[in-house]
């Protein structure tokens, strides 16, 4: 990084310390960081969608999408994460390449199961053996945020099915008797008041999400943690220009304010939004803003 | 549209054959000298320098992976990746799911660390590796076995008190004792597994033809032993 920097052994001090932090090793830390943000910048919302669907399906009149709805809050909710992220990732990546195998090698005579084995032609692979190792890593990030967003909706929707029910019966009879038809009533009264109930609940979703992460590496997406503990290992100078002992408690201490960090700026985020969302509700938040405004 | 389609079959064939040389090798990067990630970020060690040099000469392009431990296995098997070179030595358990070449070390003394030279390591606490032959070994030796994710966390529980020594390959554990006079490798050493070999799909059977020739023509003109030599591996051919 530095011109100083071609002889580390010969550096001390701030100088040492600002090659030490530049290596190209500890770019690939910063750039976690950034992969972390739009992990958590994309499933958010994808995992509110998710929710929303779930939610919205589970108080169907249909009664199969109603079946759909609850054993999907159910189900999902019940199954611990690690081994959503080990066996229902490695099933979803099999699965893309089973049906592209069908459609790209309709020849191939081998069975596609051999033994342990997972085969299917080479065609069919996703991504294909020849790509280069970001498309891989994109890849594997994609899937991530599609398990994190399965996992996460389902702990959403049953957030968003509770605060659809919460909006005082009133509102609804009024709307009702304004002669509304159910989908206006739904969108013009339901769903607007339903988030100040739900936002506690969606607030808790978020923190457990920010701190999900480390689960990346599972699916081979080089975390933040992953990065820490490498890191901050013992660096042993036939190994490495920067040799060092035990650091991995400051890297994690380092880690420790980062999500200390984005806990506290997530807390005054939700803190204003709860504050925009209780104006004009039949909610105690709602009642004290009228009282002080009036 | 007759067109279209026909340069469609002809990529999708042309793609097919540039496809069938790429080779992924996966390793862990946390096994120094073995394998590990240097400064640059990159996987290097004894495995690197073997693993260009076989893909050099099987004329194969490949491509370095790393992976967790843990599921280093179910990953190779479910195809994300297509050989495993990650310091693995060759045993029967193994090789029921998967397949192996030929091994490219001879089976290595395996060491114990400790910070004294009087532990017990039939009766005292042994750390190692979830999942490593020693792991296997120390949990039928007699002693307490304590169980760590990565290598580097065996090392640290030796040095704050969890555990009374570590075992591991005596060419990860040297180092590591010249660097730090508060530990020191005991006398006794255990001989287990059958060497580290290329962790293959078991239907895989080309590749492991191509490998096992590469294997043996590095063996026989000497520049194995060289590789084990400058990366201090341990015995050679």
């Amino acid at each position: 990084m530095f011109s100083f920097c071609s002889d580390p052994a010969a550096l001390d001090g701030l100088n040492w310390l600002s090659c030490y932090l530049t290596t190209t090793k500890h770019m690939q830390l910063y750039y976690a960081v950034a992969t972390v943000l739009l992990l958590l910048a994309i499933t958010a919302p994808t995992a509110l969608a998710f929710g929303f669907g779930g939610a919205m399906a589970a108080r169907s009149h249909l009664l199969p999408v109603r079946w759909f709805g609850k054993s999907y809050i159910s189900v999902v909710r019940g199954v611990p994460d690690i081994a959503f992220f080990l066996f229902f990732v490695i099933a979803l990546d099999q699965g893309f390449e089973w049906m592209r195998h069908q459609v790209l090698c309709p020849d191939w005579d081998q069975p596609v199961r051999q033994g342990n084995d997972f085969v299917v032609c080479q065609a069919a692979k996703l991504p294909l053996g020849s790509a280069p190792q970001w498309i891989h890593e994109t890849y594997g990030f994609f899937l991530a945020v599609l398990t994190f967003a399965i996992v996460f909706g389902a702990f959403a929707a049953n957030v968003l099915f509770g605060a659809m029910r919460a909006v005082p019966r009133a509102q609804m009879e009024t709307a009702e008797a304004y002669g509304m038809t159910r989908r206006q009533s739904f969108w013009r009264i339901l769903v607007p008041q339903m988030w100040v109930y739900a936002l506690p609940g969606l607030s808790n979703l978020w923190m457990v999400l920010i701190k999900a992460t480390p689960l990346l590496f599972l699916l081979g997406v080089e975390d933040i943690v992953y990065w820490a503990r490498e890191l901050g290992g013992t660096a042993n100078p036939r190994f490495t220009e920067y040799p060092h002992g035990d650091w991995r408690m400051w890297y994690f201490l380092g880690l420790m304010v980062f999500y200390l960090g984005i806990t506290r700026v997530s807390e005054v985020f939700l803190e204003k939004l709860m504050r925009k969302l209780s104006h004009g509700q039949a909610t105690t938040g709602g009642e004290s803003q009228r009282k002080a405004a009036a | 549209m007759k067109k279209l389609l026909l340069t469609t079959a002809a990529l999708a064939l042309t793609t097919g054959f540039a496809m069938a040389d790429t080779v992924r090798l996966g390793t862990e990067g946390a096994y120094p000298p073995y394998n590990f990630i240097n400064d640059k970020g990159e996987v290097d060690g004894f495995e690197r320098d073997l693993g260009d040099e076989l893909c050099k000469r099987a004329a194969l392009t490949c491509e370095w992976v790393t992976n967790d431990w843990d599921s280093i296995i179910p990953n190779l098997v479910s195809g994300n990746y297509d050989v495993i070179i990650a310091g693995m030595s060759i045993t029967d358990e193994r090789d029921e799911v998967i397949d192996f070449t030929q091994n490219y070390t001879l089976p290595d003394p395996s060491a114990y660390l400790a910070t004294s030279a009087d532990v017990d390591v039939k009766a005292g606490v042994v750390a190692a590796q979830t999942g490593t032959i020693q792991a296997s070994f120390v949990a039928e030796s007699g002693a307490t076995l304590v169980e760590y994710a990565t290598p580097e966390e065996t090392v640290a529980a030796v040095r704050n008190g969890e555990a009374d020594a570590v075992l591991a390959d005596r060419a990860f554990l040297a180092p590591i004792a010249d660097d730090d006079a508060a530990l020191e490798l005991l006398e006794q050493m255990e001989l287990i597994g059958g060497g580290v070999g290329l962790g293959l799909r078991e239907s895989d059977t080309e590749l492991k033809v191509t490998l096992d020739a590469a294997i043996q023509s590095m063996k026989d003109d000497g520049t194995l032993n060289a590789m084990i030599d400058k990366w201090d591996i341990g015995l050679t051919f």
